[in-house]
């Protein structure tokens, strides 16, 4: 499926909910769903340091797509990384890189990215282009 | 005059307003209080009438502009009990007033060497212009710390204290803990040895009386907006020895005495340090809030605000799993705690969601945090116009958010 396949889906998954407390419900399990962090992960160098929670992440490059794995100590926060892994997971790093994850907007999580929240996960949507960019130039 | 909550409610139309269709309860006073009406009208009443750039001019607006902006020097002198006017400068807030002490007592006085002591729970803006400072000048800091209940350890600092010891700056209540500190045991030990020392008082003049001769601190700090004034304005207290030792921190209109390119006089203290045009219209607003406050009384809110906290705390302690920081025998209005493991941005999202508004994250206090090798807490802040009829609802809803998140 392409990045914007996935959006949809995830954007028809959301739309069932039409209470924030359902909504946060199924958020959280799919944070809890996420394969833990190996501890060897869980390094400086890979850590994205926010005002209110923490988000490790890492990203390896096989065969011309990006794998990316990653945490938060924040449930929600875990959650929100789960969706944007699940979009960016397998794909090429071109596409990465010009991937507008405009689903946020659309189930009504947008908040969670507003420089405000200083929750980390915006410098987390960067770093995800970041190493996207990186792979692209070793693979070119 | 009777403490009447109901009268009081009304002067705060902000309390009425409805989020995500629901009331929203306010428990984040400390990061910034509401504003009276009497406070906004001071601000609108500037802007419609007096719109007059004080000190500068000979017409009418600017000169009624000076008197009102001169009279909020006395009112801030009497409420902190300052020996004279003249000790009072006006910055636009807290962070400001450290700024200033940090670089203009530093040009004066503190070299290659030197010493700066703060303590491990003082907020950002208490550590980061000294650690600036000590950066400039080759300086070091030294740190007070504070035990696992909240208390600042003043017994350590005469072990801290050396030859080299040239300020100390300790807050007089941790935005975190809410620990009161017992600053008149830290001047005594530093006054034996001459050492000044700076008071922050950003959480601590809306909530306990301030006497500054009594205390016999060196300087005093605070902000306009927490104290229930406009945001943009603060205050700096400093004994005349002092200030008038120290060089100015900006260089502008006002703060000059003579100028010409062959070298400029500066003006004399409180003027040599508020350069450019004041912040005249924040400064009328705070004069405004110092009017209010003193017209419902000081130890009127005091008390109310101490039995409300402590209302707070008890209903609170009902939580399974609550685990409270500052538990000194001495404490604000301010109420930090974790349930469990729930991360606080997890439990702040969900009341957001539920109309409360509370403080999470690590407070600019990321000392505070590793002292206790947690993430942040969850803070609750208290106002006078808060009522245990709010606490009830958000202990209600903190109870259902421990059972989503658990």
């Amino acid at each position: 499926m392409s990045i914007e396949e996935i959006q949809q889906e995830i954007i028809a998954e959301f739309s069932v909910f039409d209470d924030w407390m359902d909504k946060y419900s199924y958020l959280i399990e799919l944070g809890n769903g996420i394969e833990a962090l190996d501890e060897k992960y869980k390094v400086d160098q890979n850590l994205i340091r926010g005002c209110q929670s923490q988000v490790w992440l890492n990203a390896e490059c096989r065969d011309g797509v990006v794998y990316y794995q990653g945490e938060s100590d924040a449930l929600i926060v875990k959650g929100l990384v789960a969706l944007l892994l699940r979009v960016v997971n397998e794909q090429p790093a071109a596409e990465i890189i010009n991937a507008d994850f405009h689903f946020i907007d659309s189930i009504g999580l947008k908040e969670h990215l507003s420089p405000t929240r200083s929750n980390g996960l915006l410098a987390m949507v960067k770093q995800i282009k970041l190493y996207a960019v990186a792979f692209n130039k070793m693979n070119s | 005059m009777k403490f009447d909550i109901k009268a009081i409610r009304k002067d705060f139309p902000i309390l009425e307003r409805e989020v995500y269709g629901k009331r929203y309860i306010y428990f984040d006073n400390a990061a910034t209080a509401f504003k009276p009406l009497q406070v906004l009208k001071a601000v609108e009443k500037i802007y419609t009438q007096f719109n007059g750039n004080p000190h500068r001019g000979a017409h009418y607006m600017s000169n009624q502009t000076t008197v009102e902006f001169e009279a909020v020097r006395d009112k801030v002198q009497q409420f902190i009990n300052a020996p004279s006017r003249e000790e009072i400068i006006f910055t636009k807030g807290t962070t400001e007033s450290i700024n200033l002490v940090a670089y203009s007592f530093s040009e004066a006085f503190i070299h290659e060497g030197d010493e700066v002591i703060v303590s491990e729970m003082e907020h950002h803006a208490n550590i980061v212009p000294w650690q600036i400072v000590c950066e400039r000048k080759k300086a070091t800091i030294k740190v007070i710390p504070f035990d696992d209940s909240g208390r600042l350890m003043v017994e350590k600092l005469p072990e801290l204290i050396s030859e080299k010891t040239k300020i100390i700056a300790v807050t007089l209540v941790s935005n975190v803990l809410g620990a009161i500190n017992p600053v008149e045991e830290v001047i005594a030990i530093a006054h034996e040895k001459n050492i000044p020392v700076l008071i922050d008082g950003a959480q601590a003049v809306q909530h306990i009386a301030i006497d500054v001769q009594k205390m016999d601190c060196d300087f005093f700090v605070f902000s306009g907006h927490k104290l229930y004034g406009p945001t943009g304005v603060g205050c700096l207290y400093g004994k005349r020895q002092w200030l008038d030792a120290m060089p100015p921190f900006l260089g502008g209109g006002e703060m000059i005495e003579k100028v010409s390119f062959s070298g400029t006089t500066f003006n004399v203290i409180p003027y040599k340090f508020e350069a450019g045009t004041p912040n005249f219209t924040e400064v009328i607003g705070l004069g405004a809030a110092i009017d209010y406050l003193n017209s419902i009384g000081f130890d009127k809110i005091f008390h109310y605000e101490q039995e409300l906290a402590d209302y707070a705390r008890m209903k609170l302690d009902t939580i399974d799993g609550i685990r409270f920081f500052g538990q000194t025998s001495h404490q604000s209005n301010v109420i930090s705690f974790i349930v469990n493991s729930i991360h606080p941005y997890d439990m702040g999202m969900f009341l957001d969601k539920m109309s409360f508004a509370v403080r999470t994250g690590h407070h600019c206090a990321e000392p505070v945090m590793d002292h206790f090798k947690i993430p942040g807490t969850v803070r609750v802040s208290l106002a006078f116009y808060n009522t245990r009829d709010e606490i009830d609802r958000f202990v209600d809803a903190l109870k259902k958010v421990v059972a989503m998140l658990s």
